[in-house]
């Protein structure tokens, strides 16, 4: 650790820094958050890991260890400085329901979601999504493009998604950095357009 | 005086070992973008091993929870509980994600339009 962190001198945020703005990259297991998320990240992309009892509750207490079952959840993370003030975290999150704290503590001051589908296994969103309406955490949704998968007309991914008019649905191949930051920018209009209207 | 743990003993030592078995931090202040920073002229010794790397780390300059707790691969609940008690002896301060409650979301969503626009 010593070593990797000596050998890259932007591991630390400037001195400048006052804000940290939090995004959500989410969507079903396989469906490229980690590339996603790496592609953008400043950063080498950072995991955390969180050691969930079954009934979603952190860290083992002495007196059940025998029976219990844990399972760890990895989240993986990077950063953007976007300015000299300005820093921005993705968390790539893992969308199980049983999770919930870990969603509590994602969740928690988070602008908005990304939501990551893929063509050929749309209905693998539907939980992802819910969690978020459940959490109250407005959201866009990007396709990312896999090689071979069928490519369908909008409408009908709207349509398989259920997806309200005003949800902002794009493609990206997460794998690249400018398409991946568009599909960010299309989330953050959709974000500050809310903001805007809700204050008029 | 115990030498700080090696990294891949990582796992040898269950969370609430490291915590004194505690969950829960002193202060329930960090989200996993809360800024840390570290004060250089507090002494480490009698720190624990985990306390002592985690200080290590963030005297170098600031970082938020979540990579902190990714740098020293520990679960971030442990990292929250271990930040509580360095900043309850003033070895750590941290800063709110979000520098003012007045801070209207508009303007930080539209800071960070321009700062991803910028970087096409």
């Amino acid at each position: 650790m010593d070593s990797a962190l000596a050998s890259d001198g932007a591991v630390y945020l400037p001195r400048t820094v006052r804000t940290a703005a939090k995004i959500l990259v989410v969507g079903h297991f396989a469906v490229g958050k980690t590339t996603f998320v790496g592609s953008l990240s400043e950063i080498r992309p950072l995991r955390t890991e969180e050691t969930m009892t079954q009934a979603g509750a952190l860290v083992d207490d002495l007196a059940g260890i025998d029976g219990k079952t844990t399972t760890t959840v990895a989240m993986d993370f990077g950063r953007l400085t976007l300015s000299d003030s300005l820093v921005l975290y993705l968390f790539g999150a893992p969308g199980q329901q049983r999770f919930t704290r870990l969603w509590r503590d994602m969740t928690h001051g988070a602008l908005g979601a990304l939501v990551l589908a893929d063509t050929r296994r749309l209905e693998q969103s539907f939980e992802v999504m819910g969690l978020l309406e459940e959490h109250g955490l407005p959201y866009a949704v990007a396709v990312n493009h896999f090689d071979g998968a069928p490519a369908h007309p909008e409408e009908e991914i709207r349509e398989a998604l259920d997806l309200l008019p005003e949800t902002p649905l794009v493609t990206c191949d997460a794998r690249d950095r400018v398409s991946s930051t568009r599909a960010l920018i299309t989330l953050v209009e959709y974000l500050h357009r809310r903001t805007t209207q809700e204050h008029v | 005086m115990t030498p700080p743990a090696p990294r891949h003993e990582r796992g040898l030592v269950r969370p609430y070992v490291v915590t004194d078995g505690r969950s829960h931090p002193t202060r329930n202040t960090f989200d996993l973008v809360t800024l840390v920073m570290a004060h250089g002229d507090r002494p480490l010794g009698g720190l624990s091993p985990e306390k002592r790397r985690l200080m290590e780390l963030c005297l170098g300059g600031a970082l938020s929870v979540a990579e902190i707790a990714g740098h020293l691969m520990l679960p971030v609940s442990v990292v929250k509980v271990l930040l509580g008690d360095l900043v309850d002896s003033g070895h750590l301060t941290t800063r709110a994600p979000i520098p003012s409650a007045e801070l209207p979301e508009a303007q930080i969503l539209q800071e960070v339009l321009d700062g991803l626009r910028a970087r096409l």
